[in-house]
């Protein structure tokens, strides 16, 4: 799986969206993306891409577009 | 009156996150002007944000005689319905995005909207009803809880007694206003002319820790799903120098995790308060002493101040010896009227008798110290064997750390839900070695997801349809 399978993968499975909905997800905006969501999703990537994020980019990963930028920190290129 | 807000006329009352602040003479000011457009007594809708339109119309009404009922703003229209049909508010009070059919515009303040609805004064209500809320578990039952002025008069004083509140506190609000426990917070903090920093953003999004920073909030208060959610989101490497102490309520913390907390804010100077409460009790029975917390891994505390608790066997017999189960009884001013569910409900007076039957199991230990052991609806009969659902699922928690897993059952067969399909013989296999049970009493069931609620606690009730 290519490094941008996996990231759209943990937004579908975590998320509960279909792949069609994911690129357009921002937090907060859906039921599917709350806080509950959200802690599932940083879970999924993770342990998708291996890395242990900081509080800073977990709290400011907000958006599907956003997390690609966020991940690139931990030498993640989606 | 509920708040004597002249006395503290220039403090700031609240501050919200574009700004916008009031003082306690701006509050009591503005507060007036909205009880004038509702013309006396009566009942109001209210439709919760952690916003200062909310805010205003939460602390006018309350201190304005008139009697809101707080329900959240995002609320299913359905439910909605159902309740203006069973209660016909004679007003609502809510965002300006909210649309009221058949109510007519009187105000508008804050980005909030006053209707009247058509239904004037049908609903009649007793003179000692303050507020109405919902039960937290109850989602989709029009069931209120009425709480009366002297219970939020009785509760408040209690919590700034034995939190030892001053002007000096700025708490920021992660809680929303439809929920006992947010709104002790609020009422609280407005007594004793505190700050109250105001924002409708969640933990985990950048803007709230922005504003928790730039206003330097002093505490917050969280469930057990907002510790859960802190610990993973790294919490203790954050730079928070002016906080000073966190609550903990709505549930019992995993003791690893209420350890973790109480160990941080001893090496760094802080308080945490693990307390224990429902809506029926106005909001809070019970706290753990913070000096004590370490001592205490675990319990939920002492009564507070005006309260007593009683530990009742299956015969009904008070149980006087420690570490015994039994079903936990309070008594207390803070004791809500009873329930509601009609309008006819509001002009019903006390039927609790200042005496509530928690419903939850719990112990105590020599010290007087009382430990919540599970609910008691919570608790099934497996081969002739009392288990308790809520423990067995922090034995699984514990033991499986990254599983997500809920227990429930039926009589003698407890169901065991998890997400993870390679993950669940294997839980199987361990709850049976370990309760000593045979295994076939555990009934095994893989699901997509544990359905949750906002504050992450396990809708066991979307479960029961997996039970037949």
């Amino acid at each position: 799986m290519t490094n941008s399978e996996k990231y759209h993968n943990a937004f579908v499975t975590a998320l509960e969206v279909t792949p069609a909905q994911a690129p357009d997800l921002v937090y907060g905006k859906s039921n599917a993306w709350d806080s509950v969501g959200h802690m599932t999703l940083i879970a999924a990537l993770e342990d998708a891409f291996d890395i242990m994020m900081e509080m800073d980019d977990i709290i400011d990963l907000s958006s599907f577009e956003k997390g690609k930028e966020i991940l690139r920190k931990y030498d993640v290129e989606i | 009156m509920m708040w004597k807000f002249e006395g503290f006329r220039d403090n700031t009352a609240v501050i919200d996150e574009h700004g916008q602040q009031l003082s306690y003479a701006e509050l009591r000011h503005e507060g007036r002007m909205l009880c004038q457009q509702a013309d006396g007594r009566c009942l109001v809708f209210c439709l919760c944000q952690n916003v200062l339109g909310s805010f205003l119309g939460y602390t006018a009404f309350l201190n304005g005689g008139v009697v809101p009922a707080m329900l959240p703003a995002d609320m299913d229209p359905a439910l909605f319905s159902a309740l203006y049909e069973a209660y016909k508010p004679k007003y609502v009070w809510a965002p300006k995005a909210f649309d009221l059919e058949d109510g007519c515009l009187r105000y508008e303040r804050f980005g909030y909207r006053l209707f009247q609805t058509p239904f004037g004064d049908a609903t009649r209500l007793a003179p000692d009803l303050a507020l109405l809320l919902t039960t937290s578990g109850s989602t989709g039952s029009p069931k209120f809880v009425r709480q009366s002025y002297q219970n939020i008069r009785a509760n408040t004083d209690s919590i700034v007694t034995y939190l030892s509140l001053t002007q000096s506190e700025r708490p920021i609000t992660t809680l929303p206003m439809h929920y006992t426990y947010g709104l002790s917070i609020l009422n609280s903090h407005l007594d004793v002319g505190a700050t109250i920093l105001l924002t409708n953003q969640g933990i985990a999004q950048k803007a709230f820790w922005t504003f928790f920073q730039k206003l330097g909030a002093t505490s917050f208060g969280g469930v057990p799903y907002t510790y859960e959610m802190l610990d993973r989101m790294r919490f203790f490497r954050m730079d928070l120098p002016t906080l000073t102490t966190m609550t903990q309520a709505g549930g019992k913390l995993l003791p690893e995790l209420h350890r973790k907390y109480v160990e941080w804010c001893q090496k760094t100077g802080r308080q945490f308060i693990v307390m224990y409460g429902q809506c029926e009790a106005t909001a809070r029975m019970a706290y753990l002493p913070w000096e004590q917390s370490l001592a205490k891994i675990g319990a939920m505390g002492i009564a507070i101040p005006g309260g007593a608790f009683e530990l009742i066997d299956e015969e009904g017999n008070l149980i006087t010896a420690p570490h015994v189960t039994g079903e936990l009884r309070y008594r207390g001013p803070n004791v809500t009227l009873g329930y509601a569910s009609t309008g006819d409900d509001l002009r019903k007076g006390d039927e609790f008798g200042g005496v509530l039957h928690t419903g939850d199991m719990a112990q105590v230990d020599e010290d007087g110290y009382y430990t919540i052991v599970g609910r008691k609806k919570r608790f099934l009969k497996l081969f002739g064997n009392r288990v308790n659902l809520d423990e067995v699922e922090r034995m699984l928690k514990s033991q499986f750390p990254t599983a997500d897993v809920a227990c429930a059952g039926r009589d003698d067969r407890l169901t065991l839900f998890a997400t993870d399909e390679a993950a669940l013989p294997q839980m199987r296999a361990w709850l049976a070695e370990k309760t000593g049970l045979h295994s076939s009493g555990f009934v095994p069931c893989l699901i997509p997801a544990i359905p949750k609620n906002d504050a992450g606690k396990t809708l066991y009730q979307e479960l029961e349809k997996y039970n037949d």
